[in-house]
């Protein structure tokens, strides 16, 4: 077992994420052979959001199910003695005694980190506030994976607003561990945080650029995420720049014949449904991905996957 | 100014060049043995720095650890070990690696503010001053470090 815990995806080398990602794609063959797996047969899993995430929760428990363990746990925080004032610790000193690995999502920063610090079986984090959520990262990466067979020497995109996502924070640090060329598209004033950019600029090729257009032609994965209209101070400034990151058939005409469209989704509309359909659309493929990222890291976690 | 030459104590440990105001904070940091005999000297005049504040702990050698704590509010400090009448060491503060308690993290949204836990930092960077949380991971510059002293 090389890691107790998942919090961030800071905490990870990039041997780590390796060692995730093949686990991950052995557990996805044993499971189109056998079905439901036995490993985590006896194990229980317990799932704890103090903020709703559907998604998210049945990703997980879809997983630990597959990995042949058993699910406990709330979807939010006001069914719980939580609302009657209990500390997050308090409840961790709890749960822990009920469930042999803990998934925690909750609205405060800092918190699964805490957790994982007061917590005698593993945490994995499934988002705390607007800092981490590394199980999606380690999904987006394997989603890559998966569709080129490789990381290393591809063009990737991130599009929309890179100031206040978190996804496409992580994403582009752990991208930094590759091979890559990164292209960081976005609206003026949703830019990347400098930050960010000096910690991987030494690392990575990068191109910071507004227009979506010029970079299509030249990219393998388009990442996509949404521009929120309350970022912007000014509503008509929402609406004059909304457009021109839409990503519909017409965008794609200039496109390689190989380009994969991500997004860790919901979309609202920022990807046409014409595309769905179409060879570009990776993002259903994407959701499927947590299913056997979330079971290595589940089998990793609770030591019965080597 | 004479009495409050460094030398005189027997034994103990004197905090030099203070910034003058901070005296106290620095102090309480430390957080030294209730029976401890300190003296206090705030707005002492000095060449270097116009005023400073020194600490005199009687009886009592800091080790860096417990020195290096103050770093942070007062990194112009030094310390002088006595003994015997004399100082036998002379070292500059060195901010540490790893910051617990003194401040508060910046972030609202943070989980240390709602739980019963010590808050910690990890230092990115000594010069210019950049602390990370532990917890939220946010980070935080000198000027923001030193408004959310504890
Ligand atoms: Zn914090």
């Amino acid at each position: 077992m090389r890691f107790q815990d998942v919090i961030s995806i800071d905490d990870f080398r990039k041997e780590d994420i390796d060692y995730v990602l093949r686990v991950a794609e052995r557990l996805e063959e044993e499971l189109k052979k056998e079905g439901t797996l036995k490993y985590a047969k006896g194990k229980v899993l317990a799932t704890l959001f103090f903020e709703p995430s559907t998604r998210t929760r049945l990703s997980f428990e879809s997983a630990m199910h597959r990995l042949g363990g058993a699910v406990i746990g709330f979807a939010e925080a006001s069914s719980t003695s939580v609302k009657k004032g209990e500390s997050l610790m308090d409840t961790i000193r709890t749960v822990e005694n009920y469930a042999d690995v803990i998934v925690i999502r909750h609205p405060r920063e800092g918190a699964a980190r805490l957790a994982a610090e007061v917590a005698r079986v593993p945490v994995i984090n499934a988002g705390d506030g607007a800092n981490q959520h590394p199980t999606q990262t380690l999904l987006d990466l394997y989603t890559i994976k998966k569709e080129f067979g490789k990381i290393d020497g591809l063009d990737i995109a991130l599009l929309g607003d890179l100031k206040y996502g978190r996804t496409v924070h992580s994403l582009a640090k752990a991208l930094s561990y590759y091979n890559v060329r990164l292209y960081f598209v976005a609206p003026k004033g949703l830019e990347m945080p400098r930050h960010i950019v000096e910690e991987i600029s030494n690392k990575v090729e990068i191109v910071e650029t507004s227009e979506l257009e010029a970079v299509i032609p030249k990219v393998d994965v388009l990442y996509v995420t949404r521009i929120q209209k309350e970022r912007f101070p000014d509503p008509a400034e929402y609406n004059k720049i909304k457009g021109s990151y839409r990503v519909d058939l017409k965008v794609l005409e200039k496109a390689k014949d190989t380009l994969k469209v991500m997004h860790p989704l919901p979309r609202v509309d920022e990807i046409a449904y014409e595309v769905d359909n179409t060879k570009y659309s990776a993002y259903f493929r994407q959701v499927w991905s947590g299913i056997p990222v979330r079971m290595a890291l589940l089998g990793i976690v609770l030591g019965v996957i080597e | 100014m004479k009495e409050l030459k460094v030398s005189a104590i027997n034994k103990g440990t004197v905090i030099d060049h203070i910034p003058a105001g901070r005296g106290l904070k620095v102090l309480e940091i430390l957080n030294l043995p209730k029976d401890s005999t300190i003296l206090v000297a705030v707005n002492v005049r000095s060449g270097k720095l116009g005023r400073k504040d020194i600490i005199k702990v009687e009886g009592k050698i800091l080790n860096e650890e417990e020195v290096n704590k103050i770093a942070l509010i007062a990194p112009s400090a030094t310390v002088n070990i006595i003994e015997n009448w004399e100082v036998v060491e002379k070292r500059k503060v060195e901010i540490p690696n790893e910051i617990i308690g003194i401040i508060k993290c910046a972030n609202p949204n943070c989980i240390t503010h709602y739980e019963e836990v010590t808050p910690k930092f990890k230092v990115v960077s000594r010069k210019p001053l950049k602390l990370k949380c532990h917890y939220c991971e946010r980070t935080m510059e000198e000027d923001t470090v030193l408004k959310h002293l504890l």
